[in-house]
């Protein structure tokens, strides 16, 4: 196929504002190219983490000291956890997807406040590169790890305050986003639209905006607090100075629990659109669906606990943090009851991202399982800190979120550019990535559970086969991870014309031209139906 | 507010408020952050905050907390007096809360001058051989008050901008959402006083 235009309207991405080139893009206030200003930004970002990540597997390879010195291994995960998770996970889906996919979704032509969207990717992007620059100004890379604790952190004489003043901005950033959010999401939707007719990605990002906006303040007054102590020797948590470290905890954690799921619930969003257009059946349990949303947003507020059994907290505080754990796990369960009970009896088309979105479901299960072995006080004496909780959580948050990240990209991808990617490719990559995921974070689990402690560079014989395979796995995870961004970019102007609706789906953004118009809707839609009627069977 | 993208959709005042609103609860969690550490950190040290709270100058405390006041006030009636459509007395008291703002900061400012010089600044020799508990009190006097003078800076740019758009005739009597939303950020930072100065002046 050639590059010339074969669309027969203008679309977003040829609309010109008042300047030219890449300047009409950092000027743009269409909620599109913001989605897309952050899609290109986290993917950089994600590739260098990820790079960071291999280069920790390969001196982890084999036991001893292979191509870096300990303290260099403090600095790499350190800014692996930081760009990972402040910059690339925590704004991911909702920052890209959600930009590009909320207007439309619920029928409005842009964001409530347009002008604070192009605000807020530029405060994103502040942070992100004060976060980046942590590595190479001053003092040495941090070496905290991203949870910052305290007094290590008020002491450790390396760059820490560039590191915390990211997080900080990163965070007004995410405030920002979800307060963009919520208004759009109350004022904007479109005629017709009450909240039970609007589709559940929008109800995912609604929830996730309430945990942005009321989360995110505490830790930010954390973050500054660590800072005041560092450059002021206030004492509010050096034990030296009057301060009390675990006060630092609780706080960091009442905004950190909470933080896992703007992760995850966006994602579940991501894949319970992506059930039913690919069984062509309406999704099952709607109602549960949003509802258990705000529900995982609630009580994930009051689990932080479950991260400080460890420290000494009281008796009574361990057995509530276990037991409100164990609850959070009911709305999750539910969720994953309905994606599968919606391909069921439907007509199921394995298309790219059905698959990736089934390989969300259970790589999502295993983290989640394990999740409930550190909620439970017994085990996670045990576990605590060892490389079973890295696997857990990358379980989570990799095969979870990043997982959707993937089967959200393959789903709208005709939509964004009007091109299709290619199939075959796709599955290849899909295969090569999902065999290296497992692979390299599989072991981890069992020497974690034999007692390998996490954050250690170096490690004892008997954990070699482990990490070996580990190390395996991640070369080949990077290589499907290559192959899965080749495909997407190379098809971004080659690739054949996609249709409006290649995949046969009824929400909104499937009514309206590939890719979109500049203004999404020439005239604003009128909702009469609830948003998943398939054609063919609607009967339930 | 114009919007060069090009999209006719405008933002009405009920939406801008909205958004404003929201914004106010971050603050206030904001504040809740260091609120929470002062609770949990006066349970520990109930003997040394007591000692340290004494040094404080009750007196500045409570003539800014009244300056305050008056301006929230000042700042409310500038709301009526521009639906009335008196942009000129609307303007005129914006200017005075202002002005209210600058007093307190001059207040601020011979506050803590009068610390320094009994060197009593984070990091000083004076300071850090202070009993710890007395330590802890003080980093939290700076960092609130701090935190604070920084929102009453805000907070006043905030209205001066409001002052030019209310001469460029962008707010009038039938659109002052930016008005409202600056009275509104403003009356948080009354509120926020209103919570530090018991904590930190009066309950010794
Ligand atoms: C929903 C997405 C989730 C994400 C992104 C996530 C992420 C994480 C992360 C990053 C850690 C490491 C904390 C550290 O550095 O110490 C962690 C630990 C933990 N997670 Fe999760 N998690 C998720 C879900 C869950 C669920 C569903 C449960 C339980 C039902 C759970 C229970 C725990 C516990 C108990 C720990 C503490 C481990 C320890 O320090 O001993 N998590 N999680
Ligand atoms: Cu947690």
């Amino acid at each position: 196929m050639g590059n010339e235009n074969k669309y027969t309207h203008v679309s977003y991405l040829e609309h010109q504002g008042r300047f030219k080139g890449i300047m009409s893009w950092l000027t743009s206030t269409d909620h599109k190219k913001i989605g897309l200003m952050y899609l290109y930004a986290i993917v950089v970002f994600f590739l260098a983490a990820a790079v960071l990540g291999l280069l920790m597997r390969i001196e982890k390879m084999n036991p001893g000291a292979d191509i870096m010195d300990a303290q260099t291994y403090n600095g790499i995960f350190t800014l692996h956890g930081v760009i990972m998770i402040f910059i690339v996970v925590i704004p991911g889906i909702a920052a890209v997807f959600g930009n590009f996919f909320l207007p439309i979704m619920i029928g409005a032509k842009d964001v409530a406040f347009p002008k604070l969207n192009l605000f807020s990717w530029y405060v994103y992007i502040t942070g992100a590169i004060l976060g980046v620059l942590s590595q190479f100004a001053g003092d040495g890379p941090p070496d905290t790890g991203w949870t910052f604790y305290v007094p290590y952190s008020a002491d450790s004489n390396t760059n820490v305050i560039f590191a915390l003043t990211a997080a900080f901005v990163l965070g007004f950033s995410s405030i920002l986003t979800g307060l963009n959010f919520i208004v759009t999401i109350h004022r904007l939707r479109a005629p017709g639209m009450s909240w039970f007719k609007m589709p559940l990605f929008p109800w995912s990002l609604y929830a996730t905006a309430w945990i942005q906006l009321l989360a995110t303040p505490i830790v930010g007054i954390t973050l500054l607090m660590v800072i005041a102590e560092r450059v002021l020797h206030i004492g509010f948590f050096d034990p030296a100075l009057g301060g009390d470290p675990l006060l630092f905890q609780h706080l960091f954690w009442i905004y950190s629990h909470p933080a896992v799921y703007v992760m995850i619930l966006p994602a579940m969003g991501v894949v319970t659109e992506i059930f039913p257009t690919f069984s062509q059946k309406p999704v099952f349990g709607y109602g549960a669906i949003a509802i258990s949303s705000l529900a995982i947003a609630f009580v994930g507020y009051f689990v932080w606990g479950h991260h400080m059994f460890t420290t000494g907290i009281s008796y009574w505080s361990r057995w509530f943090f276990s037991f409100l754990t164990f609850i959070v796990a009911v709305p999750s369960a539910i969720k994953v009851f309905n994606w599968i009970s919606t391909m069921y009896g439907g007509s199921i088309d394995l298309k790219p991202p059905l698959l990736y979105a089934i390989s969300f479901i259970f790589l999502f299960l295993i983290g989640g399982f394990t999740g409930l072995t550190l909620g439970a006080l017994a085990t996670n004496v045990h576990l605590h800190d060892t490389d079973f909780v890295v696997a857990h959580f990358h379980y989570i948050i990799f095969g979870g979120m990043g997982f959707a990240f993937f089967a959200a990209m393959h789903y709208w991808y005709p939509k964004i550019y009007g091109r299709m990617y290619s199939d075959k490719l796709a599955y290849i990559a899909w295969g090569i990535l999902f065999v290296g995921f497992n692979l390299l974070y599989f072991p981890l689990f069992i020497i974690g559970i034999q007692g390998m402690p996490r954050r250690y560079f170096d490690y004892l014989p008997e954990f070699h086969t482990g990490q070996m395979i580990s190390s395996i796995g991640a070369y080949i995870l990077f290589t499907g991870l290559i192959l899965m961004i080749g495909n997407l970019i190379y098809h971004r102007r080659r690739g054949a014309v996609a249709p409006s609706n290649p995949w046969n789906g009824v929400t909104l953004e499937w009514q309206i031209e590939s890719p979109p118009t500049h203004e999404n809707f020439d005239e604003i839609p009128v909702i009469k139906h609830p948003p998943y009627l398939f054609k063919k069977n609607d009967t339930n | 507010m114009t919007n060069h993208s090009g999209h006719p959709h405008q933002i009405d005042s009920e939406t801008g408020k909205m958004g404003m609103w929201l914004f106010l609860f971050t603050e206030l969690f904001l504040f809740g952050g260091l609120f929470l550490a002062y609770a949990v950190l006066r349970i520990q040290h109930a003997e040394g905050f007591h000692r340290a709270a004494q040094e404080l100058d009750i007196f500045i405390g409570t003539l800014n907390t009244v300056v305050l006041l008056v301006s929230s006030m000042t700042v409310a009636m500038s709301i009526t007096a521009l639906q009335k459509g008196n942009k000129n007395l609307s303007i005129g008291l914006i200017l005075i809360t202002v002005l209210l703002a600058g007093v307190f900061m001059v207040n601020k400012y011979f506050e803590w001058s009068h610390k320094f010089e009994h060197h009593l600044w984070p990091g000083s020799e004076v300071y850090l051989n202070l009993d710890r508990t007395e330590i802890t009190f003080y980093g939290l006097y700076y960092m609130m008050t701090g935190l604070h003078a920084l929102h009453v800076f805000i907070g006043a740019i905030l209205l001066i901008v409001t002052v030019f758009r209310i001469k460029a005739g962008v707010q009038h009597a039938g659109h002052y959402v930016l008005l409202e939303n600056s009275a509104l950020y403003w009356h948080l930072v009354d509120l926020i006083w209103i919570f530090l100065f018991p904590l930190l002046y009066l309950i010794t």
